[in-house]
């Protein structure tokens, strides 16, 4: 996913000269091309997230796009008062970008760790809040926010995650209709899709039919969509605290307007992860692998 | 100044103000000091001695220094000050009156709900303030954006950052000031209220601020220190020849600089005066009413 980001971001900048990428001391070699091509738009402004993010802010109250990018922890929540005063209060273009986020780095623990992001960054006013589930969707949101001018975070992965969307029509702030089924509705939020798919797939063989959804909008809501489902549960499956993220957003949306569906939120416990290995065995651990979807779509339906 | 320094020119000639331009920006001082401390009593707002004392520093540039137009204060040629000491708002609010970005009248809404001047700077709210700050550390990040921006989209202005000497304790200026000699930008100064005082005691006392010239320089900037209530010598070492170093300017100011019952007392951070001090204040001023 990070490659496809570098790729993506290369051939938009070439194009539009508003672009400047701000990396904090990351991506070793990620961006040679982009610096060979356009040295004057691309900064490492060293370990140093805070002023990064200001320095974005000033850019960008000049007419420029910068792009912030760096692991998904030092990009939020280090400089988390500068995202709010320096880019969202004045309503700056500025893009950030998280990578590895989620439970990408898991086996690196709690510094690498990114479960409270999506809960801080979508309290931020104007701050669009983007999970995209693979390469080819980050590349389609990539696109769309240089289209767009409100502040945008976007949390991505880190390689070799499935491509699930390859082909699926695409709207920026619209979820995917994956898969049909009556009897539950699985929302999934980024990199987590693979396992929602699998579980709705393994569902299936007994009997339980799940509606799957990508949903990598998560602010805004694709309002639509959460208003064309069933009464069946609900589930939100996401690498997030279960406090506060896209299934929090979802339950305070459905909560508002609709009873039932009930909903249920997949996610990281509300504590801190030690020692649970690679990202697999901490997904096993959390009961966000699809085996762990399967048991709780399971119960619930009992 | 409140206490003694050595003071450090730049190299190169320097624009010297005529003896009647001096006396002319020191008047203009003295009617704003006399104005902010009006303004406090009117508003009951605190924060009046540090606004006092960058009152010169920002006559300095707003007279002599900075390319601005009042008529069009988003003229994208403009020069750029990031006043970075938020709470002190009301000194920079009063220099934009007096030089034409808004009128007396609307000045004199300052602190009143939804008036367009609120106690603390918000974006795009006031004509003439570039950046809404108020929580320190943010300006210079900010202010490096803007300077660098200038470079790359070949738009030369000047990019001026007030700060406080307080404010030089937080750790996201010195991000900032490490990272600022290594990009190329268009002419880029700090400005350094140095008053003494941060809210709760002496600044020097509270963090190991000093010696605060020498740091800057370390960090690869061209640092001087000079009187901050002399404006020429403000005007000076604002405009002197630049060697390509981001410039810092530590001034040596007195918080509550104007009246003597405020100067170097702490309790003005956050008092303001009664009407009986106005008129202290008038006098002290040689303001006729």
């Amino acid at each position: 996913m990070r490659n496809a980001f570098a790729d993506e971001i290369l051939k938009l900048a070439l194009a539009d000269e508003r672009i400047v990428v701000l990396s904090g001391d990351i991506g070793n070699r990620l961006f040679d091309k982009f610096k060979a091509a356009m040295p004057e738009r691309f900064h490492n402004c060293g370990v140093a997230e805070a002023n990064m993010i200001s320095l974005a802010a000033g850019l960008a109250s000049s007419g420029l796009r910068p792009v912030c990018y760096t692991i998904t922890p030092f990009v939020t929540t280090r400089c988390l008062e500068q995202i709010k005063l320096d880019v969202c209060y004045h309503e700056m273009p500025v893009t950030i970008v998280g990578t590895g986020s989620g439970l990408s780095y898991a086996a690196l623990g709690s510094t690498h760790h990114s479960f409270e992001d999506i809960a801080i960054m979508r309290t931020l006013p104007g701050m669009r809040v983007l999970a995209p589930a693979d390469a080819p969707e980050l590349r389609e949101l990539l696109r769309a926010t240089f289209e767009q001018s409100s502040p945008t975070y976007l949390r991505i992965g880190k390689k070799g995650e499935p491509i699930l969307t390859e082909g699926r029509p695409f709207h920026p702030n619209r979820w995917q209709l994956l898969r049909e089924g009556r009897d539950a509705t699985i929302l999934s939020c980024g990199i987590i899709l693979e396992e929602a798919l699998d579980a709705a797939e393994f569902l299936s063989k007994s009997g339980i039919h799940a509606a799957v959804w990508n949903c990598a909008s998560v602010k805004p809501l694709d309002v639509e969509a959460l208003s064309s489902f069933s009464p069946a549960p609900v589930f939100t499956v996401e690498e997030h605290s279960i406090l506060g993220g896209f299934g929090s957003a979802v339950a305070e949306f459905i909560s508002s307007r609709f009873s039932p569906p009930r909903v249920h939120r997949l996610g990281i416990p509300d504590e801190f992860l030690h020692d649970t290995g690679e990202q697999h065995e901490s997904r096993i651990h959390c009961g966000i692998d699809s085996a762990g979807i399967v048991k709780a779509v399971t119960a619930a339906l009992r | 100044m409140s206490d003694g320094f050595q003071k450090t020119g730049l190299s190169g000639g320097s624009k010297l103000l005529e003896p009647v331009e001096a006396e002319r920006a020191e008047k203009i001082s003295r009617e704003i000091r006399y104005r902010l401390i009006r303004l406090s009593h009117d508003a009951k707002s605190a924060h009046l001695a540090g606004a006092l004392s960058c009152v010169d520093l920002l006559v300095a540039l707003y007279w002599h220094v900075l390319k601005i137009d009042p008529a069009n204060p988003k003229a994208s040629d403009r020069d750029r000050l990031v006043f970075s000491k938020g709470h002190a708002v009301s000194a920079l609010y009063a220099v934009l009156a007096r030089r034409g970005f808004f009128s007396e009248e609307s000045l004199a809404r300052y602190n009143q709900p939804c008036a367009g001047l609120p106690e603390q700077p918000c974006p795009g709210l006031t004509p003439g303030v570039e950046w809404a700050t108020g929580s320190l550390g943010h300006g210079l990040g900010v202010g490096l954006g803007i300077a660098r921006a200038s470079e790359i989209q070949k738009n030369p202005h000047a990019t001026v950052v007030i700060m406080s000497d307080g404010e030089c304790q937080e750790g996201s200026v010195w991000e900032a000031a490490m990272l600022a000699p290594k990009l190329k930008t268009g002419p880029l100064t700090v400005l350094v209220d140095f008053n003494g005082w941060q809210a709760t005691g002496r600044s020097r006392e509270i963090m190991q601020l000093e010696p605060l010239a020498e740091k800057w320089s370390a960090f690869g900037w061209e640092a001087c220190e000079i009187d901050g209530h002399s404006i020429p010598d403000i005007v000076a070492a604002l405009e002197a020849p630049r060697d390509g170093r981001p410039r810092a300017i530590i001034a040596h100011t007195i918080k509550g600089k104007g009246a003597s019952f405020i100067e170097d007392d702490n309790n003005w951070h956050y008092r303001s005066p009664t009407a009986p001090e106005v008129e202290v204040a008038a006098k002290e001023l040689q303001i006729s009413q």
